[in-house]
């Protein structure tokens, strides 16, 4: 199936564009349109939206492949993100991802059957003064512990989704 | 003394404008822009970003005569593992960020503003898009700035994960559209920046401070902390200590205040083995030379270290040096844009010979060549991610080399054996 940039992200995109001198400076801000919009970019997408900008597809596909916030693929319905830089670390970090794996019996990168969680590590999320964080799609979850992390997935896997701080 | 950043009960407009918010804005359109640089530079204040280059000298960089239009940037792209203090303050004193731009944008001549958010910060990005909103609703953003004649409009780009984007010309590179690669300098952003015009890049504790400064004057914020580091710091304290979070503070204090009386000491049982003190690229601290240190540009460096972005990444001794430095390698390959040959091979060896360590099956002789690997990756970049690597390897090795010979004599861990 092809992908079609509807007529709703061309008038947002008009109007992100207008901030900038150039139309081009509106990539990375319209690259998250439309992930937020289909959860991930699509190789169809990138194409579109260089086509849109009149960009060279090499462009696109060149900022999409630099910045980790772009998924290339679709995710889970819940991102699980595990900061494991060194403030969570000496906080437990290696602790809370040893306990996802096992329980979720997945690795970093992978998404369970049921299309539920994806994990992932991350790098410093600058929240370092309530180590161990984790974001779950755009959240932060932070001062996390074994027990926390465990209600947290119970809540999320019966479809609830607790605020966060 | 009273916090000029970290203040309660001003996150929204109405309470900001109550407690004498964009007053400074009224007094400083009322000045002639040289004027204005002139105080800044008074004050002293220097870069809050990491650099601590002087603010007012940045800004009087900026070509009188240049034609065609100049840009103000504010670099909200928090990432430097172990600093959350731009985060805390858009929380929880946004309209100091967004005043503070309007009146740099007035001194340098700009009439454009962007704020680059790190595009983690999601909430924080609502928040302050709802902020410049508000202060837009009330003239104080926008055409004829209280009928000054000044226009300025600030516009919010968020990031998408690259913590070398908080290099003030990668910043740039992301802003216009492409990976986040350094530019070459000269020429500086000053010159030839933002969209080829001349830029001015500030960190936003930098630009929340400019209010305070141009409301009570750059001689009084210069009486604050020591003579070369003046004014308040964040400091963003992280690690086993009672209350991690982050302090406004005079420059100058010692550390040993900072963690006693501000963060409530070490938690119980644990001992400080080690501090770095401004972010993960500084030079670590014994714990030693860390209970001595004074926390300002001139005590820090004189110990070997840096102020950096007020960064105090505590250590305690359960925690393994050789396992620590591997984390901040494996970040720091990652993060690597790979443009330069010492940086992009360098961090890649690094985390390589780390491993082996760590997996006990180093010997001595990979101790010499991380040390030299990294000695020869030190000033050979366009930007100063390879030093960032650099300098924990050297400083790790070289104050806590008994933990790599024993890795390479096979015993994994002393620290966490004890």
């Amino acid at each position: 199936m092809g992908f079609k940039l509807t007529e709703e992200f061309k008038a947002k995109a008009a109007h992100i564009c207008a901030r900038y001198p150039r139309r081009d400076a509106s990539l990375i801000p319209l690259l998250h349109e439309i992930q937020e919009e289909a959860g991930y970019v699509a190789e169809e997408a990138m194409d579109e939206l260089a086509r849109f900008l009149e960009l060279p597809y090499s462009r696109v596909k060149a900022v999409v492949t630099f910045y980790t916030m772009f998924n290339r693929e679709p995710a889970g319905k819940y991102h699980l993100q595990v900061c494991r830089n060194i403030s969570c670390h000496m906080a437990g970090a290696p602790g809370l991802l040893g306990h996802l794996r096992e329980k979720l019996t997945i690795a970093e990168g992978e998404t369970t059957a049921d299309g539920l969680f994806t994990l992932s590590t991350v790098e410093c999320l600058g929240a370092c003064g309530s180590a161990p964080v984790m974001q779950v799609n755009e959240d932060y979850f932070e001062n996390l512990n074994i027990e926390k992390l465990d209600s947290l997935l119970e809540d999320l896997k019966h479809g609830k989704y607790p605020s966060k701080r | 003394m009273e916090n000029i950043l970290l203040r309660d009960k001003v996150s929204d407009l109405e309470s900001y404008f109550a407690a004498g918010g964009y007053r400074p804005l009224k007094k400083a359109l009322a000045l002639k822009p040289a004027d204005i640089v002139e105080e800044v530079k008074k004050s002293g204040m220097r870069g809050r970003g990491g650099a601590g280059f002087p603010t007012g000298l940045k800004w009087s960089f900026i070509p009188k005569d240049a034609p065609g239009p100049r840009y103000l940037v504010c670099n909200a792209d928090e990432g430097e593992p172990g600093t959350f203090k731009d985060r805390e303050l858009i929380i929880q004193n946004p309209h100091a960020l967004i005043e503070g731009m309007a009146i740099a944008g007035y001194a340098i001549g700009a009439a454009h503003g962007y704020i680059y958010i790190r595009g983690e910060f999601t909430a924080e990005t609502e928040l302050l898009e709802k902020a410049i909103a508000a202060a837009r609703s009330k003239g104080f953003i926008g055409k004829n700035i209280l009928g000054s004649g000044f226009n300025f409009e600030l516009f919010l780009h968020r990031g998408a994960g690259a913590y070398i984007c908080g290099e003030e010309t990668a910043l740039l590179e992301s802003l216009e559209g492409f990976k986040g690669q350094p530019r070459l300098k000269p020429p500086f952003p000053a010159v030839k920046g933002l969209f080829g015009s001349p830029t001015v890049i500030n960190n936003v504790e930098t630009l929340a401070a400019v209010p305070a400064i141009i409301e009570h004057g750059g001689e009084w914020y210069a009486a604050i902390g020591t003579p070369k580091s003046t004014g308040t710091k964040l400091f963003c304290v992280s690690g086993p200590v009672n209350k991690p979070g982050v302090y406004e503070l005079p420059l100058g204090l010692t550390f040993k205040d900072l963690l006693e009386k501000s963060c409530g000491g070490m938690k119980k049982g644990k001992r400080l083995k080690a501090v770095i003190p401004g972010g993960s690229s500084t030079p670590v601290l014994t714990a030693e030379e860390a209970w001595a240190v004074k926390l300002d540009y001139e005590s820090l460096a004189m110990a070997g270290s840096m102020l950096g972005s007020g960064a105090v990444i505590v250590i305690d001794e359960s925690q393994c040096m050789v396992k620590l430095l591997q984390v901040l390698a494996r970040f720091y390959h990652h993060e690597s844009c790979g443009q330069c040959t010492p940086c992009r091979e360098g961090c890649g060896w690094i985390e390589k010979i780390l491993n082996r360590l760590e997996e006990g099956i180093g010997s001595d002789k990979d101790i010499d060549t991380l040390y030299s690997v990294a000695e020869g990756m030190m000033g050979r970049t366009i930007c100063p991610l390879s030093d960032a690597m650099a300098m924990p390897v050297m400083s790790f090795v070289k104050k806590f080399r008994s933990e790599f010979e024993a890795h390479a004599a096979g015993k994994c861990c002393p620290a966490e054996v004890k």
